[in-house]
């Protein structure tokens, strides 16, 4: 007898399992995108101007060293607890302009959000890690403000239920259907009563 | 009746290959999916800091990458203590200011104002080299920085 011919694969059906994969696959990537902390720097500054005087109470310092200890106003401080100190140091209002301060309105702190300041110096052997762990901390305590204040003024607007960062977010979300102007208005708002003044000292 | 009876030579069929470019596009397409793309060679450990209080960096604006780090396994040669990467090699801290005047060149002249450079620093790496790098960026009046970190919990970077 002769040799029976194996019988052909249908192989019409491969082409869906390809694109089953395929789609599997499209779907469950996310593409990458970088984030990070976003930073101006000070122009170099060549004229003879002096600077202003500020006053000490205005001042919040924070000091890196080489062993990655913090000093916060003379006082040795773990970073866990920076964020607080640097939100009661912002939120004092001692002179009594802020009236949207909650803080203890104590004489020898930061006499109102514009005119605190906060220092943050750091040794050249300090490790990155430890220095973007401060700068996030800083960056936190003013976000902690301005939540605050968005959750404050936002429902006055028409903003219910919407902090800061959402109020961001939405005005760069091109699928936010609100009124952007007026968004952007108390946004800007919001950046002028807590400015973010956080100056860094280099030698 | 064997005027029909196609001549049968006993030898093994063809293998069916019709399915071959479904296996290849499956593996195009998984390799596709699985790989990241890099802008860069990296020579350096590059491993990035956390941080919660990010924000995206647009790429609606132009984007330049500064690396930091200590050069990676392969190139010990160049020593352990951090340097710069710049494009495809290393640099010294002199160089920054003519990388990015080289960075402005490539651009469209109404979008070099918002130029960000984009600081991909090692966790292990000192802020000494990080400090240097700023102060050429000043030099050279490129401003707006983003220290590009992981997302996490910033109090994980110091080990106490």
């Amino acid at each position: 007898m002769a040799k029976r011919a194996a019988p052909e694969v249908n192989a019409g059906s491969m082409a869906d399992i390809a694109f089953l994969l395929l789609i599997f696959f499209l779907v469950t990537t996310t593409i990458e995108k970088d984030s990070g902390i976003n930073r101006k720097l000070p122009p170099i500054d060549d004229s003879e101007v002096d600077p202003p005087i500020i006053k000490q109470k205005n001042i919040f310092t924070v000091l890196l060293n080489k062993n990655d200890q913090l000093l916060v106003e003379d006082e040795p401080m773990q970073i866990k607890d920076l964020r607080k100190a640097a939100v009661e140091f912002l939120d004092n209002g001692g002179d009594g302009t802020c009236d949207y301060c909650q803080g203890a309105k104590s004489p020898s702190s930061s006499d109102n959000p514009d005119k605190a300041i906060i220092s943050l110096k750091n040794d050249r052997e300090t490790s990155y890690a430890a220095y973007i762990a401060v700068q996030n901390e800083l960056v936190a305590a003013y976000n902690v403000l301005r939540n605050r204040r968005a959750l404050e003024i936002g429902p006055q607007n028409g903003f219910n239920d919407m902090d800061f960062i959402k109020m961001q977010d939405n005005i760069k979300d091109v699928r936010w259907t609100g009124d952007k102007e007026k968004l952007k208005e108390v946004v800007d708002q919001i950046k002028l009563e807590i400015p973010q003044k956080l100056s860094e000292v280099v030698e | 009746m064997s005027k029909f009876k196609k001549k049968k030579d006993g030898g093994l069929p063809p293998v069916n290959t019709a399915s071959l470019p479904d296996i290849v596009f499956m593996l195009l397409f998984f390799f596709m999916v699985a790989t990241v793309m890099r802008e860069d060679t990296l020579f350096i450990q590059n491993q990035l800091p956390l941080a919660d209080q990010v924000e995206k960096l647009d790429k609606k604006y132009p984007v330049s990458y500064i690396y930091m780090g200590k050069p990676s396994e392969n190139y010990r040669k160049f020593g352990t203590v951090a340097r710069i990467q710049l494009n495809d090699k290393f640099a010294d801290v002199s160089e920054v200011g003519r990388f990015i005047d080289a960075e402005r060149l490539a651009l469209r002249e109404e979008l070099v104002p918002f130029l960000t450079v984009s600081l991909k620093v090692d966790k292990d790496a000192n802020m000494g080299i990080v400090g240097d790098v700023k102060q050429e960026l000043r030099k050279v009046n490129a401003l707006k920085i983003n220290y590009t970190t992981g997302i996490g919990d910033a109090l994980s970077n110091i080990k106490n």
